[in-house]
């Protein structure tokens, strides 16, 4: 079986005033493609540090990363940022979509950056915007959006470039809970059609729908646990009330 | 529920996308559009007003250099120093030491010379029919029209055989000829001068002003010997005597060698001893044109100086606003750089943010000028005229400017660390 993500020895130390801290000790675990996978821990268990070290924003100091058998460390900055761009997208808990642009607008951005042309990009970006059900919303702005919406048209942007793996940090933190399952439920749809997910959240029942969960504490991987994933439907419906659906 | 995209099959190289970085600017621009108009305008204003100002500088200079030209070109002007009487020297206003002989050997003895012509003035009242005018006699010969380069505008000028033998014809100015005969011909009239009948024979084409602001049309012109026996009086003394030589130099010869050979010529004519000064003063009209010149440099090099601080000051109003901007968009910029912008991008992006900013107001400031320098033709009537070049040169320097002081805060937005821009509240 190919292997999506290879991790050895992976190790990050900051340089916080005069000492050294190591936010990230010797992880060494590989993910398959399509595989959905959550990263557990604390605040400062270096989650985040190793979400933003597999999303190549950020060089590890020891240890190896194979993004697809390439050598992520070797790469000059400009590689890095077509790999971004060709392999990865990002979905944040504070969406980071441009105010001033559109849902469609926005979720054009990637593509500018792999120098499609204008009409095909717009093209892609509608069947994006379909995707996660928002067709009828692509020339709203964000403030126009609720907050589940606006997260939709960030998660659309992570997905138009068709990426192997989405790298989600907090995706459903900024959400009530009815909404963080609704985006939890397009997550398991996008990964039944194939993407993988490596998705950083504190939350333990947001993870329960993730089919691997890894642990963090104190910069070190504690846990690597497979799980079969919750329904997502399920507990849509078992939830007390419907507020109005986002 | 949810099938992924097709995958993107180009995996091409790409370049750096130019119309959409454009697009980009212009909507980065128009979000804050107050912000950008005001941080334009200081380029504006600088462009305008050296615009403007470069325009009255090149009219009123082409205006000097006609002014210059209408005089005649390679001419050089003998004046004569003050005679000598008896050892007192009788200063500038004094008898004119120079001689209708003096001309004619410069004319033969100087090879750079094509004409030398004396002409001696005098003012006199002349009269035609009930109309009279006091204006300038000039006395002199063919040659004198030829080495200012004037030419008659209707009938003809001397011909050498009137010149030499003291027939009573006269050319009249431009300026006389409208004051004496209106809109009559006057070619085939009468005009007295000191009650001597003369026939007129030509009117001169118009000159206008001289640099000194005479008319130069407000003169009649008569033939020399004419002169000399009829009305200048000559007594036995200085009937030879002439006030300037207008000596004219053969096209490309070197006008500073003649003028040396004309006061040596002159030195030895007038026996002046090795130890006096000259006794003729040599007026050359390119000297003038040179000092017209210098003082037309003086004033580019200080409307260059105005422009070269007011570009300064509106760069330096773009470059901090470029990078209050930067500050501003630290997350947008980060979340490029995650989703696949190179650094080369994001500098593109603000470079191309910053010289738009600094063209824009160049822009405006080129049609503001060329309406002011219209406005200062219409009311103040000042010759102006708008160069080409100094349009262009305005604007590639703006764009230049934008490009120089953009650069910076450009560079500091490709290399912001996506992970900490990310963050950025």
């Amino acid at each position: 079986m190919t292997v999506l993500i290879e991790t050895i020895g992976l190790t990050k130390h900051y340089q916080a005033g005069e000492g050294v801290v190591a936010a990230l000790k010797d992880v060494s675990l590989s993910i398959t493609p399509g595989n959905f996978v959550a990263a557990m821990g604390p605040s400062g268990s270096g989650k985040s540090t190793f979400l933003n070290l597999i999303g190549c924003l950020d060089s590890a100091t020891h240890g190896s990363y194979r993004l697809m058998n390439e050598d992520v460390a070797a790469l000059s900055h400009d590689r890095l940022a077509d790999l971004r761009s060709r392999r990865l997208g990002f979905v944040f808990q504070s969406f980071n979509l441009l105010p001033r642009a559109d849902a469609l607008a926005n979720v054009e951005l990637p593509l500018i950056y792999r120098g499609m042309p204008r009409r095909q990009r717009r093209e892609r970006a509608a069947e994006a915007l379909a995707a996660v059900g928002l067709a009828d919303r692509m020339h709203h702005r964000p403030t126009q959006l609720s907050g589940g919406q606006q997260q939709r048209v960030a998660i659309a942007r992570a997905i138009v470039g068709s990426p192997d793996l989405i790298l989600a940090d907090e995706p459903t933190g900024a959400l009530d809970t009815r909404t963080g399952l609704s985006i939890m439920a397009l997550f398991q749809a996008l990964n039944q059609g194939g993407v993988g997910i490596l998705m950083v959240t504190h939350d333990p029942d947001v993870a329960r729908y993730a089919e691997r969960v890894l642990r963090f504490r104190d910069g070190r991987l504690i846990a690597d646990e497979t799980q079969i994933p919750a329904n997502v439907a399920k507990a849509l419906e078992a939830l007390p009330e419907a507020d109005d659906a986002a | 529920m949810t099938s992924p995209l097709p995958p993107i099959m180009s995996t091409a190289r790409r370049g750096i996308d130019v119309l959409e970085a454009l697009r980009g600017a212009l909507a980065a621009l128009s979000a804050n559009f107050l912000r950008s108009i005001l941080t334009a305008l200081g380029i504006f204003i600088g462009v305008a007003a050296v615009i403007a100002t470069v325009a009255v500088g090149e009219g009123a200079r082409r205006q000097v250099l006609a002014q210059i030209q209408s005089l005649g070109a390679n001419l050089l002007i003998v004046w004569g120093g003050s005679a000598t009487m008896g050892g007192v020297r009788l200063g500038a206003g004094g008898r004119s030491n120079l001689s209708w002989d003096d001309a004619a050997v410069i004319a033969r003895e100087i090879p750079e010379v094509q004409v030398a012509a004396g002409s001696i003035r005098q003012t006199f009242q002349v009269v035609a029919g009930n109309q009279n005018w006091s204006t300038i006699v000039l006395a002199t010969e063919p040659d004198y029209f030829i080495a200012h380069e004037w030419v008659a505008d209707g009938g003809r000028l001397f011909s050498p055989e009137e010149a030499a033998g003291g027939r009573k014809v006269v050319i009249l100015g431009a300026t006389v000829a409208e004051m004496l005969f209106a809109e009559e011909d006057p070619v085939g009239r009468e005009i007295r001068i000191r009650q001597t009948p003369f026939e007129v024979i030509g009117i001169m084409a118009r000159k206008g002003q001289n640099p000194t602001g005479q008319d130069q049309d407000d003169t009649v012109f008569v033939p020399y010997w004419t002169a000399r026996r009829s009305v200048m009086g000559a007594s036995r003394a200085n009937a030879r005597q002439v006030g300037v030589i207008s000596v004219k130099v053969h096209e490309g010869e070197d006008m500073a060698a003649a003028e040396d050979a004309i006061r040596a010529l002159m030195r030895q004519r007038h026996r002046v001893a090795a130890n006096e000064p000259d006794s003729v003063s040599i007026r050359n009209l390119s000297d003038i044109q040179a000092t017209r010149d210098a003082s037309a440099r003086t004033l580019s090099a200080l409307l260059a100086s105005v422009a070269a601080v007011s570009l300064l000051v509106g760069g330096i109003g773009v470059m901090n606003i470029m990078l209050v901007s930067v500050t501003e968009r630290t997350r947008e910029i980060g979340l490029r750089l995650a989703i696949g912008a190179r650094r080369r991008d994001v500098l593109a992006q603000f470079l191309l943010e910053a010289v738009m900013l600094a063209l824009l107001g160049g822009a405006a400031g080129v049609l503001a000028g060329m309406a002011l320098s219209h406005i200062l033709a219409d009311v103040a009537g000042w010759p102006v005229l708008v160069r080409a070049d100094a349009v262009l040169i305005a604007v590639g320097v703006s764009a230049l400017t934008g490009l120089f002081f953009g650069y910076w805060p450009a560079r500091r937005a490709a290399h912001l660390d996506p992970i900490t821009a990310l963050r950025h509240e």
